[in-house]
């Protein structure tokens, strides 16, 4: 067989060599990379800190930094899992039960996910439908969604109040007894939950309608042509095809409830006791109020790996489903 | 449209082939003419909007509370009897927050929310145009870091953050809280301009190419040009992300000529106890600006959350 000779590639000028380069691999790196840096420097290299304080008696006092030009060392020791222990039989700063944190912490974010999904498809499926005023009924539902979260937060504190709130006061005057909101662990459990509610619902109401619109209007003629009734369709043609939607906002719905604080710090401040603090709302205020930070990072710990499982979880859940219809 | 079936039973629907035309029309004619009375439709309609009414009403009525508490005295937000409207219109309550130092505040969050608009932009562009157009090594990971970074409590990050701002003397400046929101503004960003590029279709690229642009030039004249919409929701998210923001700027700022808005009310939060009707006209004029926005951008913020497939 003869041997075909295989011409060197002509040297290309620099120009092209820096073309060649741009419409490569590099380029994509190139591109990622400030985003990559800026992530690393201010979450990443903080999130490592954090996770290494939590082995650590890290306080107000001890932690270190400068007043005026002089640098003070740190001096913080490493107590190993001490802090987690302490958290998990009850002996941290403070004396509230790990327990009774972690059951809060699953009434809240479950009672706000189902009344998210309940509220926010129900909505969605009447604005789906072909109704005057269609546009106005939407703009209006979105206020929630449109206010800062504390602004919403430390308004409905004002009409939770007690004596002076406008649903106590109202009530009074149609001589109804007054809902005791931040004295009565369930009351206090049903304010943060309704707040939260009220905050939650026009996210899913835009998402679920805009899935509800991609839903092709053949599947439901067809169902009903079928002779499917109102539930049948709902069931079988509509949940299926809003499924990749309502799974991804489902998801994140579930890790942004479960790092919320701002609604119970502002409405019930944990009250009464700390019947209706989460882990989150109780980590930010307790142990970094009272400047203990290793208990602090270890509480942002645990919470981290809890979402961690539940996120690897969920999309194994939600993987199999789909794997099986 | 919906389809009214005839209770005759399901042949009609099908019309067979060989059925006469005018059968045909006769069936469409019978299925629409009836435009009179129906009780059943008019009862499903009633509810509807019953319940939409009612449901708009949930959530403007706070809104509207604020509103009017914000125009009565004191004395007023403190009473015990059922009062929605105030008795007077104190405007002055108004020009006592505007008079407070809350041009300051408006100036420094006028420059926060800009300037992190602009450096998210500058840094976000590129990163989400790759990530939707280039497979490269790492990719999936940085995909998953930013569902990761979601996760992250505060707690964890906010006490070495403090250190670290101490460290690079960014602590009660307003270019530190820059620098934190374009940050944390990142992840949900990049992620919604991803999204946004991948709707369009990467032929158009590829014939970009062939005709001899770079790829700075297939960026720049054909798929930016297209997203237009895309890229101004991910500078309204920035916008507004750092014009709401509490938590930063409470902890990094303690001099009032650096402080922002959503700082400004808690000037009104005395030891005393708070004035509402302050505190109302500060949160109604921090809120009103960003609510106009956001309803221009509500429908694309979505889209770009789930992958442009959203009709809006």
């Amino acid at each position: 067989m003869a041997k075909v000779a295989i011409p060197p590639p002509p040297a290309l000028p620099w120009n092209a060599r820096v073309g060649r380069f741009l419409n490569g691999k590099a380029f994509a790196y190139l591109c990622i990379a400030p985003v990559v840096i800026a992530m690393s420097v201010l979450i990443f290299y903080p999130m490592i800190q954090g996770i290494l304080y939590s082995f650590t008696n890290a306080n107000d006092s001890n932690i270190g930094g400068h007043i005026g030009p002089n640098i003070i060392p740190a001096t913080y020791k490493n107590v190993g899992i001490q802090n987690y222990i302490d958290i998990l039989t009850n002996k941290a700063s403070g004396s509230v039960q790990f327990a009774g944190l972690l059951m809060q912490t699953l009434i809240w974010v479950v009672g706000c996910v189902v009344f998210h999904v309940i509220f926010g498809v129900g909505l969605a499926m009447l604005l789906n439908r072909n109704i005057r005023f269609r546009g106005a009924y939407r703009a209006v539902m979105m206020i929630p969604w449109a206010m800062p979260q504390y602004v919403a937060a430390l308004a409905w504190s004002f009409f939770l109040n007690q004596n002076y709130g406008i649903i106590n006061v109202g009530l009074t005057s149609l001589h109804l007894a007054a809902v005791p909101w931040t004295t009565d662990p369930n009351w206090a459990r049903f304010a943060v939950i309704m707040v939260n509610t009220w905050l939650g619902v026009p996210f899913y109401v835009v998402t679920v309608l805009g899935g509800l619109q991609s839903i092709p209007a053949e599947l439901n003629e067809a169902a009903a042509i079928d002779g499917a009734n109102w539930w049948q369709r709902f069931r079988n043609v509509t949940l299926p095809m809003l499924r990749p939607i309502l799974g991804l906002v489902m998801l994140l719905d579930t890790i942004w409830t479960f790092n919320l604080f701002a609604v119970i710090y502002f409405i019930t401040g944990g009250a009464p006791g700390h019947a209706s603090d989460t882990i989150i709302s109780y980590a930010y205020e307790n142990p970094i109020t009272t400047h203990n930070y290793g208990i602090g990072a270890a509480y942002g710990m645990i919470i981290l790996f809890i979402l961690m499982i539940f996120t690897i979880g969920y999309s194994r859940a939600v993987r199999v489903s789909q794997g099986v219809n | 449209m919906e389809i009214d079936i005839p209770q005759t039973g399901g042949a009609p629907s099908i019309v067979q082939p060989d059925a006469p035309a005018a059968a045909k029309t006769a069936a469409s004619i019978a299925a629409r003419a009836p435009r009179g009375f129906r009780p059943k439709e008019l009862l499903a309609g009633v509810l509807t909007h019953g319940a939409l009414i009612i449901a708009a009403l949930i959530a403007a009525v706070p809104l509207l509370l604020i509103f009017f508490t914000s125009l009565k005295t004191e004395t007023e937000t403190f009473s015990t009897t059922i009062s929605i409207l105030p008795k007077v219109w104190h405007w002055d309550n108004y020009s006592y927050v505007l008079h407070d130092n809350f041009l300051t505040y408006l100036r420094n969050s006028i420059y926060v929310a800009l300037l992190t608009m602009a450096i998210a932009l500058c840094i976000t562009l590129p990163a989400g145009y790759a990530l939707s157009r280039f497979e490269f090594l790492g990719k999936q990971g940085v995909l998953l870091s930013f569902l990761v970074t979601q996760m992250f409590p505060a707690p964890l990050l906010l006490v070495p953050l403090y250190l670290l701002y101490v460290n690079f003397h960014l602590l009660n400046n307003v270019n530190g809280l820059v620098i934190a929101y374009a940050t944390t503004a990142l992840p949900f960003s990049v992620w919604m301009l991803k999204n946004f590029f991948d709707s369009i279709p990467k032929e158009l690229d590829q014939a970009g190419l062939v005709d001899g642009l770079n790829v700075w030039g297939v960026f720049y004249r054909i798929v930016a040009p297209l997203t237009i919409p895309g890229i101004a929701v991910v500078a309204f998210y920035n916008f507004m992300n750092s014009w709401n923001e509490f938590m930063f700027a409470n902890l990094f700022i303690s001099s009032s000529d650096q402080q922002t808005l959503p700082i400004s009310l808690h000037n009104y939060d005395f030891a005393t106890g708070v004035h509402w009707p302050w505190l109302c006209a500060d949160a109604i004029l921090i809120t009103l600006p960003v609510m106009f926005f956001f309803f221009w951008a509500q429908r694309y913020l979505i889209a770009g959350l789930t992958g442009g497939s959203v009709k809006g």
